[in-house]
């Protein structure tokens, strides 16, 4: 349980922040400058609010009116940075041991196991200076662990790493969230990361925060302009596995407007999963089209159609059983196709877009 | 074998003894004032950092004399320091690292301070969100990586002690076996027909002793980077 309501002000930066959230699993989203890491900055206690209070599990952290000032190291909020910040004087050891001396009063912590699942055993006699960026920031993420937070706070943790060391890092954030069941605060600008990893999604815009909700519906379709621009816009699909077609490599999941097929074996039968739609990846029918390749086949209406006189229109649609999905296609078609909104259109989307980036296992904490 | 008369010894070790103590006497101090100027804002801060400089841009001789004011056993602070712990400064070995102290302070701060600058401060947040309380992230944190700076300011501060002449004579003249170091014997003997040979080997001293300090200091911060310096 976190409780934000915060003012800060300075020059030409505002804020005026106010959510709750009783998800194990937050996330803040927007663009670069809208506040995110300043936030994170007034729950960890590294910046001092003009007016307001944090509060977390009960406990007031900082509320001016009040005088409270709990001074950062002792308020059991772990953080890891965007670029790791690992000490450079001392062994990875020695980085991970730094806060176990004070971690006592905090969560109790199996070392061991930190440090079997983040896979950085072999790294412990090495020197930050010798490591890669993902090396780096997993010690970052055990170090932060090791200190027995009761709250680990995530600042943009993958932005200074490219895409490969990204897909490396994402499992072992999600092991955390499951596996562990550690509360964790995630800041990103990255649509694909809050939704693998958020089960609660605040929007940031302009130092104020402006929706709040489960990633499909903060993310996609409204949410994701602000923070992407139109070729950026993403949907995020709520679905279960329903079964394994081993003969052909794919696995297919139940969702209300129509069966998923994805490549490769995902978790067992019934397991949730959130997929990841890119705009340019979702084509549109008026009829239930046959003899395509599509494996992917979902009904919905169209709720509106935002074009100007650029080639590309953006296509909202809520598809059967509430989900929202954005479609970007050509001006043209919508033409050709006569598109308006209310109709009811087929959104289809080719298997081989949902990969690893586009797939999380999502189950539903608390 | 070494030519040096007892004499030459003498001042030698003595001009060893009292830089040493300068040195090490002055380091936390300075430590502490270069922590304050790079980290901390509060008013006045400009005003602590002219007079931190001072000793650097006044003559050495106006130092000196300032010292011998406040320190000699009549100046305020010289007579309270003489009635309290019964310490003499004026005219005594210990004055002449006061003064030496004081003239090389400037350096070792302006050293330590810039190798704290140029810490990432965000390493001490970092340190903080771990649980550690301010003192201990100093110790553990900005200390450390702070060595090669202190080191640096070290090392100047003691040449800096070694080469000083104008406040140490004035602050406590130069009384053979007590406050005459290596540069007051050299220029003592070139003030003493015939003591051509005397300052002509206290010369060659001097500057043995300072190539050694260098390739000493040289060596150190070799081993300070090893240990400090980011590479496996």
């Amino acid at each position: 349980m976190i409780e934000v309501d915060v003012r800060l002000d300075r020059g030409a930066f505002r804020l005026a922040c106010a959510f709750r959230s009783d998800s194990g699993a937050l996330a803040l989203f927007g663009r670069s400058g809208s506040g995110k890491s300043t936030v994170l900055g007034l729950i960890a206690g590294l910046l001092r609010p003009d007016a307001g209070h944090v509060r977390v599990d009960g406990e007031t952290l900082v509320d001016v009116a009040a005088g409270v000032f709990v001074p950062p190291h002792r308020r059991r909020v772990g953080v890891v940075f965007q670029d790791a910040l690992l000490f450079p004087h001392m062994s990875v050891r020695g980085n991970l041991e730094y806060g176990r001396r004070f971690g006592a009063r905090g969560r109790p912590v199996d070392a061991d196991a930190v440090i079997a699942m983040l896979g950085i055993g072999h790294l412990l006699a090495r020197r930050p200076g010798g490591l890669s960026g993902g090396e780096r920031q997993r010690v970052a993420i055990g170090r932060a662990l090791l200190s027995g937070p009761r709250l680990l706070l995530l600042d943009e943790p993958l932005a200074s790493l490219d895409f490969e060391r990204r897909q490396e890092i994402m499992p072992y954030v999600q092991r955390l969230r499951d596996e562990l069941g550690w509360p964790l605060v995630y800041v990103s600008h990255a649509v694909d990361e809050v939704a693998r990893i958020a089960h609660d999604v605040v929007l940031l815009d302009d130092g104020a925060a402006i929706a709040q909700g489960p990633p499909g519906q903060v993310l996609a379709p409204d949410g994701a302009r602000g923070a992407s621009g139109r070729f950026g816009a993403v949907s995020v699909l709520e679905a279960r596995i329903e079964r394994h077609d081993d003969a052909y490599g794919l696995t297919g999941l139940a969702h209300p407007a129509g069966p998923i097929s994805v490549p490769g074996r995902l978790g067992p039968a019934g397991a949730p999963y959130r997929l990841l739609v890119r705009a340019t990846d979702v084509a549109l029918a008026v009829q239930r089209p046959r003899d395509v390749s599509f494996r992917t086949v979902l009904v919905g209406t169209i709720r509106a159609i935002d074009t100007d006189d650029g080639p590309t229109a953006r296509v909202d649609l809520e598809l059967r059983g509430g989900d929202r999905l954005v479609a970007l296609v050509t001006r043209k078609a919508v033409d050709e196709l006569a598109l308006d909104a209310g109709d009811e259109v087929f959104a289809m989307v080719k298997a081989t877009a949902l990969d690893e980036r586009a797939l999380a296992y999502a189950p539903r904490v608390r | 074998m070494t030519g040096l008369s007892p004499d030459d010894w003498i001042a030698l070790r003595l001009s060893l003894k009292v830089a040493a103590v300068a040195t090490l006497a002055s380091l936390p101090f300075a430590i502490g004032v270069a922590t304050v100027l790079a980290r901390a804002r509060f008013p006045g801060k400009t005003l602590l950092d002219a007079v931190v400089h001072l000793p650097l841009v006044m003559p050495p001789v106006v130092t000196g004399y300032l010292l011998l004011l406040a320190f000699g056993r009549r100046g305020p602070v010289g007579a309270w320091l003489e009635s309290t712990f019964g310490l003499v400064l004026s005219f005594r070995w210990t004055g002449a690292a006061l003064a030496c102290a004081v003239m090389g302070f400037p350096l070792m701060v302006r050293a330590i301070r810039l190798s704290i600058e140029a810490i990432d401060a965000r390493l001490g947040s970092a340190a903080a969100t771990l649980g550690a309380p301010p003192a201990w992230r100093f110790l553990t944190v900005t200390l450390p990586l702070a060595l090669p700076g202190v080191l640096a300011g070290a090392v100047l501060c003691f040449a800096k002690a070694l080469g000083e002449f104008g406040a140490t004579i004035t602050f406590v003249s130069s009384i053979p076996g007590e406050t005459r170091t290596l540069p007051s014997a050299i220029y003592a003997a070139t003030q003493t027909p015939g003591g051509d040979a005397t300052a002509l080997r206290l010369t060659a001293v001097a500057v043995a002793v300072s190539i050694g300090a260098l390739a000493l200091s040289e060596w150190l911060a070799r081993r300070v980077r090893r240990t400090v310096g980011g590479d496996a």
